[in-house]
């Protein structure tokens, strides 16, 4: 055969990169992002105040930040928040948030069920059920549709 | 409210005459069916063969009598009664992906067909050729156009795109019509201009509506949210996140009130208070039957438990009237200001028609304003 048919690494080119019409998502600036404060969070944990952590722990999440270990240390601090919590307490946690607070639980929710470790998908899917019954299947679509997440 | 199940194929979009007596509907293939009503009986009368691929979009101009529809063979026909039959006229619409939706603008001389090319044909027949001529809106339309719905000046159009955003734009098409006066949504509008575009929903925007006096637009999104935007100097935006799954149909039935149905197959009255510039929830609109609750014995509790890992005594039925999502939602009496009947049709194949006072009267807390 001739030359120009043996090689077959053109099967390797993604080819939508280069579509000039392609959809590119509006930058929103993430840089000083840097996801909630680990200090903050472990001292509220030391001293017992679940409620306070949890509170602390949902703050400043890294929604645009483009750095993956920003928004892996965030994950890993939230993971330990929702760890610590009693199992009879986890209902009042969840019902201490408001909307966009229950929406970004369910979107840490996920984020923990694709690592799963240990005991950590024991845990999220006790609080996965309290904040489904607190956000209904409306917010398990928001995780699905956002376009940015932690 | 009335259910009439017409299929068993989804009903991919349907439109109503100026009467009420005669329903186009595409039962999810490349023909459009016509049902008259026979007193509780529809009798199928007209079949309009034309289109080579699924028909997306029916809109049924009431004074004019004509039917355009359009399809995801790229292409609209205008459909004129001569006689007894429906002759249709081929619009080049210049589009190279299908055609999703479709709309006649309030006077009926001009209609709007939102694609997957990424663009919006406006079309205006054109006497000296007598031939249907289109314009293109393409700026900054960055994905599909899911939906359309004119203003009542003939001249703005929203639209809603899977590139997340609702957007209204001037359609206005200087050899058919005069210069609009100024309206809360800006006071030029040159054709293809952008006069608002959203900001903070995520998810395809699934349906949108303007008011009964344009001033308001609302649109669903596929983040199960509802939104609505009232112009202005600034445009004021406000948006409520919904419990529920994604909504795919939205209307106003008076100018504060809006229905709203989509894939939970119910539809749900949500209520705009302009003062506080808030969107809240009504009310579920369906009136499930109350079937009769039977008592469990243990063994089935027993069963239960170990087949579904609960004791719910909830069954997997749907209680609504609609089995399957809904997809289009239409006012049948009363315009966009007093709604008095409104009509579903989904996937299910049916067709419901619902009255808003015996919804008013059976649901307590329910308050239309």
């Amino acid at each position: 055969m001739s030359k120009n048919t043996v090689s077959d690494r053109f099967r390797k080119v993604d080819v939508d990169e280069y579509d000039e019409n392609k959809f590119v998502d509006e930058e929103e600036g993430g840089e000083n992002q840097q996801g909630p404060d680990e200090a903050e969070v472990d001292s509220l944990i030391r001293q017992g105040n679940l409620m306070g952590a949890l509170q602390a722990v949902l703050k400043n999440p890294p929604i645009n930040t483009k750095n993956q270990n920003v928004k892996d240390r965030a994950e890993g601090l939230v993971l330990k928040v929702l760890s610590s919590f009693k199992s009879t307490d986890i209902e009042k946690g969840v019902q201490s948030l408001d909307k966009n607070g229950v929406d970004l639980l369910m979107k840490y929710i996920y984020k923990g069920f694709e690592r799963p470790s240990e005991n950590s998908s024991a845990v999220l899917l006790q609080w996965h059920e309290k904040a489904l019954s607190a956000g209904g299947v409306g917010c398990i679509v928001r995780v699905l549709t956002a376009r940015k997440t932690v | 409210m009335s259910y009439h199940s017409f299929l068993l194929e989804p009903i991919s979009c349907h439109a109503w005459n100026k009467d009420r007596t005669q329903i186009a509907l595409c039962p999810n293939n490349h023909e459009v069916h016509i049902y008259k009503k026979d007193g509780n009986n529809w009798n199928k009368i007209h079949v309009l063969k034309e289109h080579n691929g699924q028909v997306t979009g029916i809109d049924w101009a009431p004074e004019s009598n004509r039917i355009v529809t359009c399809g995801t063979d790229r292409n609209a026909y205008v459909w004129t009664l001569k006689g007894d039959v429906w002759k249709p006229t081929l619009v080049i619409l210049r589009i190279n992906r299908a055609a999703r939706c479709v709309k006649w603008s309030p006077k009926e001389n001009k209609f709007a067909v939102g694609s997957g090319s990424r663009l919006i044909s406006v079309c205006y027949f054109e006497q000296d050729n007598d031939w249907w001529v289109c314009k293109h809106i393409k700026k900054p339309i960055r994905s599909t156009i899911l939906c359309l719905d004119w203003h009542p000046n003939n001249v703005l159009l929203a639209a809603g795109s899977c590139d997340f955003k609702c957007r209204i734009f001037s359609a206005y098409i200087k050899e058919v019509e005069e210069k609009p006066a100024p309206t809360p949504w800006g006071s030029k509008m040159p054709f293809g201009e952008v006069m608002f575009e959203s900001t903070g929903t995520a998810g395809w925007v699934h349906g949108v509506c303007f008011s009964d006096s344009g001033n308001r637009v609302a649109w669903a999104s596929h983040d199960s949210t509802v939104a609505v935007a009232e112009g202005g100097k600034t445009a004021v935006c406000t948006s409520l996140t919904s419990e529920t799954l994604p909504l795919l149909c939205v209307t106003f039935i008076t100018e504060n009130s809006l229905v709203a149905a989509g894939h939970d197959c119910y539809p749900v009255l949500f209520v705009y208070d302009s003062n506080k510039a808030a969107l809240s929830f009504g009310g579920k609109l369906d009136i499930p039957k109350q079937s009769a609750q039977k008592g469990m014995s243990a063994r089935e509790r027993f069963q239960n438990l170990d087949k579904k890992a609960t004791t719910d005594t909830k069954e997997a039925v749907l209680e609504s009237v609609h089995k399957n999502s809904i997809s289009q939602i239409s006012i049948l009496n009363g315009g966009k200001a007093q709604c008095a009947k409104f009509c579903t049709t989904g996937m299910d194949g049916g067709m419901t028609i619902w009255d808003v006072k015996t919804l008013e009267s059976a649901m307590k807390d329910l308050k239309i304003v």
